[in-house]
C-alpha cells in the first residue's frame, strides 16, 4: 500500500468529508511524526507501536573499493518497535 | 516530550478544520488501515517518511535467560520498519554526534 493508496481508503471511510481532507490529513499526521523524530521525541502509538531514535557510537569504516580508513560519525538512527496487537495480528495472519 | 494519538488529533482539529470527533476518528483509521495491510501480508511505503515491511523467520534455538533452559523461538512474521534516506537524514543530522 502506498500513501495515495492510504490516502484514497481514508477518503472512502470518511465519506462526508471532501477528498482533499484526507490528503490533508494524511499528510500532515507524517509530518508531525517526521518533526518529533527530527526533535529527538518518541512517538508512542497505543495498540500500534513506537517510533525512537538509536545511538550509533562513532566507528571506523573502510572504503570498500580502497580499503582506505574512513572515520564514520556518531549519529542517531530511527527506530520503530511494533505494539502487542500489531504484532500478534501480523504474525497470526502468517 | 513524547508525541501521541492525542496530540495528532489535535493537530488535524486545529490545522486541517476537522471538528473534534472526525479528527479523533481519522487518527485512530489512519494506523487500523496500515494495521489491515499488513495484516493482509500487504507492505506499506510512505514516501518521505519509511516502508513498513513484513519478514517471515524461521524457528531458531533459544533459551530462557533466567533458567538456561532450551526452548525454540517458533517460527512467526514480523513487521519492520525502514525510514526514507529523507528522514534518516534530518534525524542525522539533528544532534551531530552528541550522545543522549
Amino acid at each position: 500500500m502506498t500513501k495515495s493508496e492510504l490516502i484514497a481508503r481514508l477518503a472512502e471511510r470518511f465519506p462526508q468529508l471532501v477528498a482533499k481532507d484526507a490528503d490533508f490529513a494524511v499528510k500532515m499526521i507524517l509530518d508531525a511524526m517526521s518533526d518529533a523524530l527530527v526533535r529527538g521525541d518518541r512517538i508512542e502509538i497505543r495498540g500500534f507501536g513506537s517510533f525512537a531514535l538509536n545511538y550509533r557510537p562513532p566507528r571506523t569504516g573502510r572504503n570498500p573499493k580502497s580499503g582506505d580508513k574512513v572515520s564514520v560519525p556518531a549519529k542517531w538512527v530511527p527506530h520503530f518497535k511494533a505494539g502487542k496487537e500489531l504484532r500478534e495480528r501480523v504474525d497470526k495472519a502468517s | 516530550m513524547t508525541l501521541t494519538k492525542a496530540e495528532l488529533a489535535d493537530l488535524l482539529f486545529e490545522k486541517v478544520g476537522l471538528n473534534k470527533r472526525e479528527a479523533k476518528d481519522m487518527v485512530e483509521a489512519f494506523f487500523d488501515e496500515i494495521r489491515n495491510a499488513l495484516e493482509t501480508g500487504d507492505g506499506v511505503k510512505l514516501s518521505g517518511f519509511g516502508n513498513f515491511q513484513l519478514r517471515d523467520k524461521p524457528q531458531r534455538p533459544g533459551r530462557n535467560p533466567k533458567t538456561g533452559q532450551e526452548i525454540p523461538i517458533t517460527a512467526r512474521r514480523v513487521v519492520t520498519f525502514h525510514a526514507s534516506q529523507k528522514l534518516k537524514a534530518d534525524v542525522e543530522q539533528l544532534y551531530n554526534g552528541t550522545s543522549a
